[in-house]
């Protein structure tokens, strides 16, 4: 991988909450344009490691590089800067209830564009039909199901064209045939805009059907990070154990659940 | 020794909490000139906080009007003092009442609502959310807030003096059989200005009291819906603890 543009790269990041040591000196590299999936244990950190690639998190120690630059050494307002270069599509959808579906599409183009309205709700009805929905601008969050929020949740991080799109949980709580089609989505979504994509998973066959590179999270570090054919074969026992859904019979508790 | 670790951790959290307001106060006024200015949103805000509290409002004013009559006619009547009870009654609420109880009754109403929906938004993701859309929660969800708040407490604090002095004219001319004349006159002679002003300017500062308050506590919820209870109630209580003691403070700078 040494040959390919590193669009974010993690270097020796340590974050603990109080005293409960979550990342302890992780590495990792994300390939420009490439799907990453992170696979790991429920709790095991993977929501704070992804926080930390736009800032939401800041690492105790380390350094967050988003194409070169350290987002440790950032004001606020280049913290801002960077963060309009992602799209982030949080486990529950997070939108907006207060709002309806359009606006909440709407929402990052009002707030980073002096576009007029009309163009606006152009881009809206575009942004939803690219993740198979329409005629629901109306409807508001609590309407909808859990998987059309999460269609909807992307529409509106696609809504400013990011770079680099990150999602945290994406089939988590779907049903089987949501979970493929949500897959395929995020499949196509990324090939047809060719942006850099970050998964965070515990979901093996998600992970092999879209993953470029797996790495996988464990115990605060990633120990493998090598595309999916490999992966599967590692000889790492806590990657095997994963993988084969053994439980684990070294008991960590430093290891809280955080999400 | 316990006693005293125990005051010291209170002390420690209170003076934490009160340097995090201070923060979100300062944030607000670095973001009021900023753009994009959100119109709408802030018109929800002054709809939310000023006209659906009307009703509330009017309601504790007519009835504060009206019980001050009672009390102030059974104390003046005394020493013959009935002709009094007009300005005891106007002054009352201008300067004390009028302002207090309309802070508290807001407080009460809005600023609740204001943790609590503060509150679900940060445990449900939706503040990170905002961030991750490089919008700063403080912007976006405080500022209008605390704006809306110190304009429309002070408008309900004189619809509230407004409705009490016409409470305490009822039941001090129509129940209890003062003359109007001396009534009004006597009102008008001793009440000024500057009495009702006094009371606006407490009504303006309480109003950002109980935004601050209000806004700091829903973006500290965790946890889940316990949680938002909880910063839910600190809220309310804080806010009226607020409310009071500035009372006091500035009835004592303002004489």
């Amino acid at each position: 991988m040494t040959d390919k543009r590193h669009i974010i790269r993690l270097e020796q990041v340590y974050k603990s909450f109080n005293g409960l040591k979550v990342l302890r000196g992780l590495d990792l590299v994300i390939p420009q344009g490439e799907i990453t999936v992170i696979l790991g244990r429920s709790g095991g950190g993977k929501s704070v490691l992804l926080k930390h690639f736009l800032g939401l998190l800041l690492p105790d120690q380390g350094h967050v590089l988003v194409d070169g630059q350290n987002l440790v050494a950032l004001a606020e307002r280049q913290l801002f800067q960077v963060r309009k270069r992602f799209g982030y599509l949080f486990q529950n959808g997070a939108l907006f209830d207060s709002l309806t579906v359009g606006e909440n599409v709407a929402f990052p183009l009002q707030e980073h564009t002096n576009w007029r309205w009309t163009k606006i709700k152009a881009v809206v009805e575009e942004k939803l039909q690219q993740v198979g929905l329409q005629g629901i601008t109306e409807k508001m969050p609590g309407e909808l199901s859990g998987g059309m929020r999460k269609r909807v949740a992307l529409a509106r991080a696609l809504a400013l064209d990011p770079e680099i799109l990150l999602f945290d949980e994406p089939t988590t709580g779907l049903d089987p045939i949501m979970t493929t089609t949500i897959g395929d989505l995020i499949a196509t979504t990324v090939r047809r805009l060719q942006v850099t994509a970050v998964i965070i998973s515990h979901d093996l066959s998600l992970a092999f059907s879209l993953a470029d590179t797996i790495a996988f999270l464990h115990r605060g570090r990633i120990i493998a990070h090598t595309d999916p054919e490999s992966f599967r074969n590692s000889p790492l026992e806590p990657i095997q154990q994963f993988i084969a859904g053994r439980p684990d019979t070294t008991v960590d508790n430093t290891q809280k659940d955080e999400d | 020794m316990f006693i005293l670790s125990a005051l010291g951790r209170v002390t420690g959290r209170l003076l934490q909490e009160m340097g995090g307001m201070a923060v979100l106060l300062g944030q607000s006024l670095l973001y009021l000139p900023r753009r994009p200015y959100r119109w709408r949103y802030f018109f929800r805000q002054l709809e939310f906080i000023g006209v659906n509290s009307l009703f509330i409002v009017i309601l504790t004013g007519l009835f504060t009007g009206m019980v001050l009559a009672l009390q102030a006619y059974y104390g003046l009547r005394k020493f013959g003092g009935e002709s009094m009870l007009g300005a005891g009654v106007a002054l009352s609420m201008t300067r004390e009442l009028g302002p207090v109880l309309t802070a508290l009754m807001v407080a009460a109403r809005a600023g609740s609502a204001m943790a609590a929906e503060l509150g679900t938004m940060k445990v449900t993701e939706q503040v990170d959310a905002l961030l991750a859309m490089a919008v700063h929660p403080v912007h976006y969800l405080a500022l209008p807030r605390l704006l809306a708040s110190v304009i429309m407490v002070p408008l309900l604090t004189v619809i509230s003096v407004f409705i009490g002095i016409v409470g305490g004219y009822f039941v001090g001319v129509i129940l209890l059989g003062v003359n109007p004349g001396t009534y009004m006159q006597k009102m008008l002679e001793v009440v000024t200005a500057d009495d009702l002003y006094n009371g606006l300017y407490k009504s303006v500062v309480f109003g950002l009291l109980l935004a601050v308050i209000s806004c700091y506590e829903g973006l500290q919820a965790k946890g889940g819906a316990e949680g938002v209870g909880l910063v839910t109630t600190r809220a309310v209580v804080l806010s009226a603890i607020a409310i009071l003691i500035f009372d006091y403070i500035m009835t004592a700078m303002l004489f």
